[in-house]
């Protein structure tokens, strides 16, 4: 299982990164935005997304909705994790295709949570 | 040559003329053409200075009608001090947090080690074969309690590293704030130094006015886009309130 994790601060890259490591996920690699993090993606073969909004040069939000568009990407897992939490940015972010979304700050529980839920989902093919 | 304009040309013609007819000797005349020479002149600058004033006049009442000054000082600067003061909280639960998981594991640790160095000096003897059976039998007791407590303990360690770890989100949480806060002051700034400009008369030209207007603008604009991180007590309204509202609503659109 390998992750990206993309997130402006290296703070949180390294807190997601050591919770992933805990949660068994040890195979992980970081990017500071949306920019650096989409060619790591069509390059790299990662099974899973872990992606910040609010980022300088290119959004989460955007990294999410070219993923999509990426026929050879369009399938990843994508799992946002940002300070956003107007109503409306959610509802843009789950039509946008999101597979999760947790709001900072959150605990390990919630990441754990989230992360099971998805692959469950994905081993149910429901999604 | 310098090149002129239609006043300098006329100026020209009447300085001209007031040599020739001061040389001729008609002072009469050439008291006439001076003072045309010096109405010219009063009225240029009365022109320049009534441009002058209707500049200041102008500019004045767009400072006063400018809402993003009125809207800093009344809403963002009030909002800047909350949003800073809960900087000050985060970061302070970010530290007593950590200090408090490390005052827990630390004495755990040196008892962990004391019990190992005890446990190490008693199997040293036992491979001496300075042990009596009673001995041993003690020894063997201590090790199987060391290896009950040993794991919990580990595993509390484990824990508050973990907290440790995530007492660290604050990095982010408050950085993402005090950019904001920059971006306020940053916007502050340019208004005092138009507020300066307008005090002292300072004259730009007029592109590089334009240009600090548009990038004002844009500052504003930006952070009307992204709310960034809620500060409890101030949340915007259509913010939701935290992880349990998110699932809510995510549910509620079939997730």
């Amino acid at each position: 299982m390998k992750i990206l994790i993309v997130d402006d601060f290296s703070t949180m890259r390294r807190i997601i990164k050591n919770l992933l490591r805990d949660l068994g996920f040890t195979n992980t690699t970081d990017a500071d935005d949306g920019t650096t993090a989409l060619p790591m993606l069509q390059s790299g073969s990662f099974d899973f997304l872990v992606t910040d909004w609010n980022m300088p040069g290119m959004t989460g939000i955007d990294l999410l909705k070219a993923v999509r568009a990426d026929p050879k990407l369009a399938s990843l897992p994508v799992l946002m994790v940002t300070a956003e939490q107007k109503r409306e940015q959610i509802i843009e972010a789950a039509q946008a295709g999101v597979n999760g979304y947790i709001v900072k700050p959150f605990t390990a529980i919630t990441l754990k949570e989230k992360i099971d839920k998805i692959f469950e989902r994905i081993e149910g093919g429901d999604s | 040559m310098i090149e002129m304009n239609e006043t300098d040309n006329e100026n020209l013609q009447l300085a001209k003329k007031y040599i020739e007819l001061l040389e001729s000797g008609n002072r009469q005349e050439a008291d006439d053409v001076l003072a045309e020479l010096t109405d010219i002149r009063e009225s240029q600058l009365f022109n320049e200075l009534g441009k002058l004033t209707r500049d200041f006049h102008e500019t004045l009442n767009a400072f006063n009608s400018d809402d993003r000054i009125t809207a800093l000082a009344e809403d963002e600067i009030p909002d800047a001090k909350e949003r800073l003061n809960y900087v000050i909280q985060k970061t302070d639960d970010a530290a007593h947090k950590t200090l408090n998981a490390i005052e827990t594991v630390l004495p755990m640790c040196e008892s962990l080690e004391k019990s190992l160095s005890g446990l190490g000096s008693e199997w040293d003897k036992f491979l001496a074969k300075e042990m009596k059976p009673q001995e041993f039998r003690d020894l063997t007791g201590d090790i199987k309690s060391f290896f009950d407590s040993s794991g919990g303990e580990l595993n509390v360690v484990k824990s508050n590293l973990t907290e440790i770890l995530m007492a660290q989100d604050f990095q982010d949480i408050t950085g993402q704030i005090i950019k904001r806060v920059i971006t306020l002051v940053a916007e502050v700034e340019k208004s005092l130094v138009e507020l300066v400009k307008l005090g002292g008369k300072i004259r730009l030209p007029k592109d590089q006015q334009d240009q600090g207007k548009t990038q004002g603008q844009a500052a504003a604009d930006e952070t009307g886009v992204l709310e960034g991180p809620q500060i409890p007590g101030m949340e915007t309204g259509s913010a939701v309130g935290g992880q349990d509202d998110v699932d809510e609503l995510l549910s509620s659109l079939g997730f």
